[in-house]
């Protein structure tokens, strides 16, 4: 418990800011590796603009983060069970400072840090969710790069499959229409089994169909 | 004086927008067909105006003229000129200036190549396209004028954010923009054919083209983009779900949807309604992905309430063109014929099923992207939906519909029998579970990745056999000749679909190190190894680098060498990676450097990428299934008149 609360004042300040992009060069980042010409990059102080140049680079980039190496060798755990633990876990947290980063991909300092806490964690014993929680107490629901499903969250988790139904129930009841408005026959058993077969919702009343094929596809002129 | 006369040319060019805008319309109106055949050259005109405009502004680049801020802020004298010309678009001013190059450039496309389209809906459409036009012209002029100056030129300008100085960035915008902007013109005409109130399938072969070559663009685009990012991030990441990225994604998928459904239009007449509600949504998304990287709201919605100007500002036009698009649609649509029917179980029907699972795969990257925006808009409250998410939710609607892709290309139009097309398929079954058990055998891990290589197999062989069956069926090369090009366009698409499926599945069989190096010692990568030979530095024309000659080894034979590198940009004082890449059939070696430490040891991260050119290989070959179909001669433009007459006597049967 005790070593809970120093890691816990240990733990770096999502207050530093939420600067981005988290790439090298910037005043903490692996910059130069060569010492002999290349020196640390400072970060420069004309960032005035930063925030346009990042959107323009992550509009023409697609995707483009950061150019260095994010888990560095020292970081690894010497049991590769526990370093692919610590590893799936990493993929889904967020580096805080970061757009839309896991900490496994960035190579800002705090991503670092999270790295080597979440590793200490995972070292300790501590399952995969004792890590996500004692980040999330500390970082709140931000951290997580897989929202948790909650009151808020539901409609999110729920989208897929309201979008799903929606367009089902749509597609069923224009179907509905039409055959009314053609007076076409329903389905028969037959290609009631189908549709379930194809994952269609299938209109309900079989029953009332005379027989199965024939003028349903006449076309309108 | 180059550079006024080109700010000069885009003011002209908002004028005539304008013109563009409201004289064809009221010419439409009032059946004045004078008025109305106004709308061809104005569109001409305003393109040229506009290309002359980024002219000017290339020129500005090109010469380091630094007097412009945009060229201050994002060149710099000893700038590669590949990246002084492709720098233009690496800003805001300069990607939105493209960006209405494109616009325009498809409304001169619209003006010169429509001949033989009844003049009303021409002069709708390009009315239409005139008033986007003019929006996006007045919005760079009022809140992003490339073509500011400064009182004090300074000597040099602060270069290009490295990120930026890449070949990607020559050819990744213009692909998306293409891509993105080219929906613009499908938008034009759905608009127009809500006021017109007609819809046919004539329309539907005047627009099937023009939506085919933008959705071709987006997917280069998109793949490019994806590639860019691969072999400059440094570990071979290639797909984020980034809400930059899902802004070109949505779009991709509501055109996808679109392609299939104005097919069932064009043949059958069917969906009409729907079609044009995919017409406009496809472009709405286009917007909303503007909207989204340009307005700072990514970013934070306290970013954008920071600089509020142009946030506002396209938030408006959004609205106004969304907002009013929608409108006349929920007005006119009930008026709208409906058209031929069609079993359940038939091609239109496979169709349905197609546009339902894309578009909840659009929904939920839409409601996905804007989520987070919205909750922390309304309660404050900040979540991440990241990866994780996405791919939990897109697999299980992705699978299906790779299942359902040969099946539906199997189904006769109007009413199909399924039993005889999961028949035909056997071959195709068969080739996915024995690929499925050989990849699960080889591997035996992910589950994912197998049971997806087994599909991407299925669909690959599937995709082509409705074309070999005919070929077995005697007298082959007539039938093959008798068969239209679009039929190969969709098995060629589809095969391309199952290309990248197999890319993305083997990215689970990849393999990792991460090591610090010691020079002269081979480290093991899946079945290679890899050894530094040296460590240099060297000067490029605006950096410094120091890269690592390593060698590649297969036991004792050397197959190739690479040179990953960083680099050090000293105008930004920024440093980049450049990863060492060697191509081994489709799979890839990977390797990129970290830090270099006092011992001598240098960090790297080396890969094996088993397939992994298949996931961009797969999107070009897509591209060139719709490229086929785009050149099918139904399809031509000018055809259309001749295929009008076609359609009625087809209906007439």
């Amino acid at each position: 418990m005790m070593g809970m609360l120093r890691n816990l004042s240990a733990l770096p300040s999502p207050a530093r800011g939420r600067r981005w992009p988290c790439e090298a060069g910037s005043d903490e980042g692996p910059a130069g590796p060569h010492p002999s010409r290349l020196r640390r990059a400072t970060l420069s102080r004309k960032r005035e603009r930063g925030f346009a140049h990042i959107v323009v680079a992550l509009l023409l980039s697609g995707a483009l983060h950061s150019p260095a190496l994010a888990v560095e060798p020292s970081e690894l755990l010497a049991d590769p069970k526990l370093e692919a633990r610590a590893r799936s876990i990493a993929s889904e947290l967020r580096c805080l400072v970061c757009q839309n980063q896991s900490i496994d991909d960035s190579d800002a300092p705090l991503a670092k840090d999270l790295r080597v806490i979440v590793r200490e964690k995972v070292k300790e014993g501590a399952s995969d969710a004792q890590v996500r929680d004692y980040l999330v107490a500390r970082y709140g629901d931000f951290v997580l790069l897989r929202p948790p499903v909650k009151p808020e969250t539901l409609l999110l988790w729920a989208a897929p499959a309201l979008a799903l139904l929606g367009g089902a129930s749509a597609i069923f009841a224009a179907v509905r229409r039409n055959r009314r408005r053609t007076g076409a026959v329903a389905l028969t058993e037959e290609e009631h089994a189908q549709l379930q077969a194809l994952g269609v919702e299938p209109p309900p009343s079989a029953a009332d169909a005379g027989e199965g094929s024939g003028g349903r596809s006449a076309n309108s002129p | 004086m180059i550079v006024e006369t080109g700010h000069f040319a885009l003011v002209l060019a908002l004028a005539l927008a304008l013109a563009q805008a409201i004289l064809p319309f009221v010419g439409a109106r009032l059946r004045d067909v004078s008025l109305m055949r106004v709308a061809r050259p104005v569109a001409v005109a305003q393109f040229l105006l506009v290309a002359f405009a980024y002219g000017a502004l290339t020129y500005a680049h090109v010469v380091s003229d630094f007097s412009l801020v945009n060229v201050i802020e994002n060149s710099h004298s000893l700038k590669p000129m590949i990246y002084k010309v492709s720098g233009v678009w690496g800003n805001h001013e300069g990607s939105m200036l493209l960006w209405v190059l494109v616009l325009v450039a498809c409304g001169a496309a619209i003006a010169l190549l429509s001949r033989s389209m009844p003049d009303l809906l021409r002069a709708d459409t390009l009315a239409v396209q005139g008033l986007m036009g003019a929006a996006f012209l007045a919005f760079i002029l009022l809140t992003s004028n490339p073509f500011a100056r400064v009182a004090d030129p300074p000597w040099q300008g602060r270069d290009l954010n490295p990120i930026l100085q890449d070949p990607g960035l020559a050819i990744h915008p213009p692909l998306l923009y293409l891509g993105y902007v080219g929906f613009s013109i499908v938008f034009s005409f759905a608009a127009a054919a809500l006021i017109g109130g007609r819809i046919d399938a004539a329309w539907a072969r005047f627009v099937r083209p023009w939506a085919l070559a933008a959705w071709i663009f987006l997917t280069l685009g998109i793949a490019m983009g994806s590639y860019w990012a691969y072999y400059t991030l440094g570990w071979g990441g290639f797909w984020f779900w980034d809400p930059v990225e899902n802004a070109s994604l949505m779009p991709w998928l509501a055109g996808t949807a679109l392609l299939h459904c104005a097919a069932v239009m064009e043949k059958r007449e069917a969906l009409k309604v729907w079609t044009i509600f995919l017409s406009i949504l496809a472009f709405s998304l286009s917007l909303l992905g503007t909207f989204l990287v340009r307005s700072g709201v990514l970013t934070s919605v306290h970013a954008f309430a920071s600089d509020p100007e142009r946030g506002v500002f396209i938030l408006a036009i959004l609205i106004f063109f969304i907002g009013g698009a929608l409108a006349l649609f929920a007005f006119r649509a009930s008026a709208l014929p409906t058209g031929g029917l069609f079993a359940p179980i038939s091609r239109e029907g496979a169709l349905v099923v197609n546009n339902l699972l894309l578009t909840t795969a659009c929904a939920t990257v839409v409601i996905g992207t804007l989520y987070p925006l919205a909750l922390e808009a309304l309660t404050g409250d900040k979540i991440s939906v990241g990866a994780p998410f996405f791919n939990t939710v897109l697999i299980p609607i992705a699978l299906p519909l790779i299942l359902l892709m040969p099946i539906g290309q199997m189904l006769a139009w109007k009413r199909g029998d399924l039993k005889a097309a999961l028949q035909r398929l056997r071959a195709a079954f068969a080739a996915g579970v024995v690929a499925l058990a050989a990849f699960g055998a080889l591997y035996g891990a992910p589950v994912l990745s197998i049971v997806s290589a087994g599909l991407a197999v299925y669909l690959v062989i599937g995709a082509f056999t409705d074309i070999a069956q005919r070929a077995t069926l005697g007298n082959a090369l007539a039938r093959l000749r008798g068969l239209p090009l679009s039929a190969w366009g969709t098995a060629v698409a589809h095969a391309g679909m199952g290309l990248t499926l197999l890319g993305l599945a083997a990215t689970g069989w990849g393999v990792e190190q991460i090591v610090a190096m010691k020079p002269g010692v081979a480290y093991e990568v899946g079945p290679y190894q890899i050894a530094i030979e040296d460590i240099a530095s060297r000067a490029g024309p605006n950096y410094a680098e120091t890269y690592a000659v390593m060698a590649l080894r297969k036991g004792a034979e050397t197959i190739a060498h690479i040179e990953p590198a960083k680099r050090f940009y000293q105008a930004r004082r920024m440093a980049r990676t450049e990863a060492g890449i060697v191509t081994l059939g489709f799979g890839q070696v990977y390797a990129a450097l970290g830090e270099q430490h006092e011992d001598g040891t240098l960090d790297a991260r080396l890969y094996y990428k088993p397939l992994v050119l298949l996931i961009w290989l797969g999107a070009v070959v897509m591209a060139l299934g719709g490229g086929l179909s785009l050149a099918d001669r139904r399809l031509r433009i000018g055809v259309a008149s001749r295929a009008r007459a076609a359609v009625q006597a087809q209906a007439a049967e």
